[in-house]
């Protein structure tokens, strides 16, 4: 936020991104430039759990940050709001992990069929029970 | 396939949208029920990538972020249950479409102040199939309207299910939670009937 800036902002240009705002990246430049990821269709709440510790030649920070979070499981989502990278970018990286047998996914109902009864139930029940 | 850990499946996940025009509350709604703090994941946009008629230059591109806050809820051990809130702006639809696919409903939010700003939500589940109840959020109490009032107002089905709600209020966003997966049960069981 502006507001919280220390110093005064210039008022003339891009300048005022120096070192201080932190890096200004491309985000798709840790991806090197895909966008599409070479598994299909990760859902949002598709969970991912590394299967293997860390890899010596994994291939970026970023890759390691991603394997090191799914040490349990967590869904796609999750993994992007905690790498603090956009969707997209996180759903190629993690492309690239379950490609090379790091990685192992867990699909959620693939349809748009809805759950069935008993599982209704029990989350009606396990909301009344908060 | 990938080999799995036995010890590491995950419980079985479902999604809940909660939708609504900027400003309704959608954050404060899925903070109100979450066991975590809210967490922000972002998807970058180029207006490009929207329309594949695109015939205007690479400088006229603009890059733009949308940012869906989720929460979660843990029902047991072998179920968890995320509740989406979804951005509200009709250009986004795109996105609401990924997140629609597979979710077990929607939540439209709405707030009487500007009670045109869920209409898109309204029309696009409708379209879509997917069940949702509109939930009337009550800033302050100043709740000068009754639910049958917004039915008429939003030109809804008399099986949508229409309730006032405090999206702050933990006991109140569960209300309307519950109410919401109720109205699934129905539209289940009857097609359970029906098939």
């Amino acid at each position: 936020m502006a507001a919280e800036r220390a110093g005064p902002i210039p008022d003339d240009g891009p300048a005022w991104w120096d070192h201080e705002a932190g890096p200004v990246v491309r985000p798709y430049m840790v991806t090197g430039g895909r966008v599409e990821p070479v598994t299909a269709d990760l859902d949002l709440i598709t969970h991912v759990v590394a299967v293997r510790t860390l890899a010596a030649d994994t291939p970026s920070p970023e890759h390691q940050t991603i394997l090191a979070l799914t040490q349990e499981p967590r869904p796609v989502a999750e993994v992007a709001a905690r790498v603090d990278l956009p969707l997209g970018v996180v759903r190629v990286l993690l492309g690239d992990l379950l490609s090379a047998g790091l990685v192992a996914r867990y699909d959620p109902p693939s349809t748009d069929d809805l759950p069935n009864i008993e599982t209704l139930q029990a989350v009606i029940h396990g909301l009344r029970a908060l | 396939m990938d080999s799995v850990r036995s010890d590491a499946a995950p419980p079985q996940a479902l999604k809940i949208l909660v939708a609504g025009g900027f400003g309704a509350g959608k954050t404060t709604m899925v903070g109100a029920v979450s066991e975590i703090s809210p967490l922000r994941t972002e998807e970058v946009l180029t207006t490009a990538g929207m329309d594949t008629d695109d015939t205007t230059g690479v400088q006229d591109k603009l890059t733009t972020t949308v940012a869906m806050d989720f929460g979660r809820i843990t029902i047991s051990p072998n179920l968890v249950l995320y509740l989406f809130g979804t951005p509200g702006q009709n250009r986004f639809w795109f996105l609401w479409d990924e997140l629609a696919t597979g979710a077990l409903g929607a939540v439209v939010l709405a707030d009487t102040r500007r009670l045109a700003d869920s209409f898109a939500a309204i029309d696009y589940f409708e379209q879509r199939g997917t069940p949702f109840v509109v939930a009337v959020n009550c800033f302050d109490s100043e709740q000068s309207y009754t639910d049958s009032q917004v039915r008429e107002a939003l030109d809804l089905d008399a099986y949508v299910p229409v309730l006032l709600c405090d999206a702050r209020d933990r006991d109140s966003v569960k209300h309307v939670l519950i109410t919401l997966v109720e109205h699934v049960l129905v539209k289940v069981r009857a097609n359970a009937m029906a098939g």
